[in-house]
């Protein structure tokens, strides 16, 4: 999303993580895992990384936002997000038991509702309430927060879990209908149902090696 | 510093996220088990230090407050991360090792609850150790620092934990940086201890020895507590 809001184009190499190609391991030796931006020959890892360095590598668009306190809040709820969020939501995913899902469930809508929290505060510290987190247009914490929109629907096909309840968390559920409307979402997130695919594909792949 | 700004950090002597930051007004909050008003205030979500105060905001979570400072008081002595592009992408990869898979694989290897929790927890701290010293080989490239000729942004991430690096050999029986398997981080513990800024500020080795005993003790009975009542 990035390197759409950039205008930048880029050869997409798709990768199978059941059977890591050689350019995978040879640019992420450190963790083996997407996504990994090749520039000119160099790669760079770790999602939030590569995204500041697109950010300071191409004008235009700005990502983050230009004043060190924005930024601060930015960064510092975007590693929540990947810190607490997507753990637990993965968890419910991955959950071995209904006990063990139920407890995800509970630690995916708390973290959810810090988030609600944080948009609130966020959405009002300019001049009155913004669409985004970015403000009036998409940024960097919309970015690390919107990935993750197909999985939830993915969550709510494969086990009827609203991670973003509107009753609960109006604010984020008016956001996530607003993002998943922005042009750069239609052009690169994919849809629920090829996320339920993938998940039936890793859950299947997990009972194989299991059973060995 | 700045003129006229107003900078507080709260902290915790023994902590290596806060200590990453030392050099401003320090309000030390009273041990782990009694978080003050001040630190529920400024940090409700994580309820954590390091908390930097500027002016007022608070900023949270120790690698966004090193790049906050950096960006905030850009012209003022070094700069924390590099400027090109890519080599802050490699610092910040770097950085991003140390908080996300090494240090989980330490407490591991210290608050583990069986053998061989513990064991394994050792094995994959001298491997991270082992991915580290190839890291200081490839950035810092024969220069004395991850940062090359001074201190940067890696170089406070890890140097942060250098009060149980050298508490761990008492303590754990382990040495993170061990001169023989990883020389260059051995020599690089050294060097930044020894810097002026750093110096002052690491925890003896004794007091962190006390603290990792207590802390230990403490985990012990409250899993004793847990256990009485079930």
């Amino acid at each position: 999303m990035a390197l759409s809001l950039k205008g930048l184009s880029y050869e997409y190499i798709e990768q199978d993580l059941f059977h890591k190609s050689e350019l995978l391991l040879a640019s992420n030796p450190v963790h083996n895992k997407v996504p990994v931006l090749i520039h000119n020959g160099k790669p760079i890892c770790e999602s939030l990384v590569v995204v500041e360095y697109v950010d300071e590598v191409w004008p235009g668009t700005a990502i983050l936002p230009a004043d060190p306190y924005g930024r601060a809040v930015a960064r510092f709820w975007a590693a929540y997000n990947d810190g607490k969020l997507f753990p637990a939501y993965a968890g419910v995913m991955k959950a071995a038991t209904e006990d063990e899902r139920t407890e995800k469930v509970r630690e995916t809508h708390a973290a959810v509702l810090k988030l609600e929290k944080a948009f609130a505060e966020i959405s009002s510290s300019g001049n009155g309430a913004a669409p985004f987190f970015g403000g009036d247009s998409v940024g960097y914490l919309d970015l690390a927060l919107g990935c993750s929109l197909p999985w939830f629907g993915a969550l709510r096909a494969m086990f009827g879990v609203e991670v973003i309840d509107a009753a609960r968390a109006p604010l984020l559920a008016a956001w996530a209908e607003r993002f998943a409307e922005t042009a750069v979402a239609k052009e690169v997130l994919p849809e629920p149902d090829q996320a339920v695919a993938y998940a039936k594909k890793i859950q299947a792949y997990r009972a194989a090696s299991a059973k060995k | 510093m700045a003129g006229g700004d107003d900078l507080k950090l709260l902290g915790l002597w023994s902590s290596p996220f806060v200590l990453r930051l030392r050099a401003y007004e320090y309000i030390e909050e009273e041990a782990l088990t009694n978080k003050g008003e001040l630190l529920l205030k400024y940090n409700p979500v994580h309820k954590k230090v390091p908390v930097l105060i500027h002016n007022g905001k608070p900023i949270c979570e120790s690698r966004v407050i090193l790049q906050y400072i950096d960006e905030a008081f850009a012209g003022t002595g070094p700069s924390l991360l590099p400027a090109d592009p890519y080599e802050r992408a490699i610092a910040r990869f770097w950085a991003a090792y140390i908080d996300d898979t090494m240090l989980p694989v330490w407490n591991k290897s210290s608050t583990g609850k069986t053998e061989e929790e513990i064991a394994e927890g050792k094995k994959q701290s001298l491997a991270t150790a082992e991915v580290l010293e190839g890291a200081l080989r490839d950035c810092g490239k024969g220069k004395p620092f991850f940062g090359g000729d001074s201190a940067g942004y890696v170089d406070v991430e890890l140097g942060g934990l250098l009060g149980w690096v050298r508490a761990s050999d008492e303590l754990h029986g382990v040495k993170p940086f061990d001169p023989e398997r990883t020389p260059l981080l051995a020599a690089w513990s050294e060097r930044f201890g020894a810097l002026e800024a750093v110096e002052p500020v690491v925890p003896e080795v004794s007091r962190v020895v006390e603290f990792g005993k207590t802390m230990w003790k403490a985990r012990l009975a409250a899993a004793a507590a847990a256990g009485a009542s079930n």
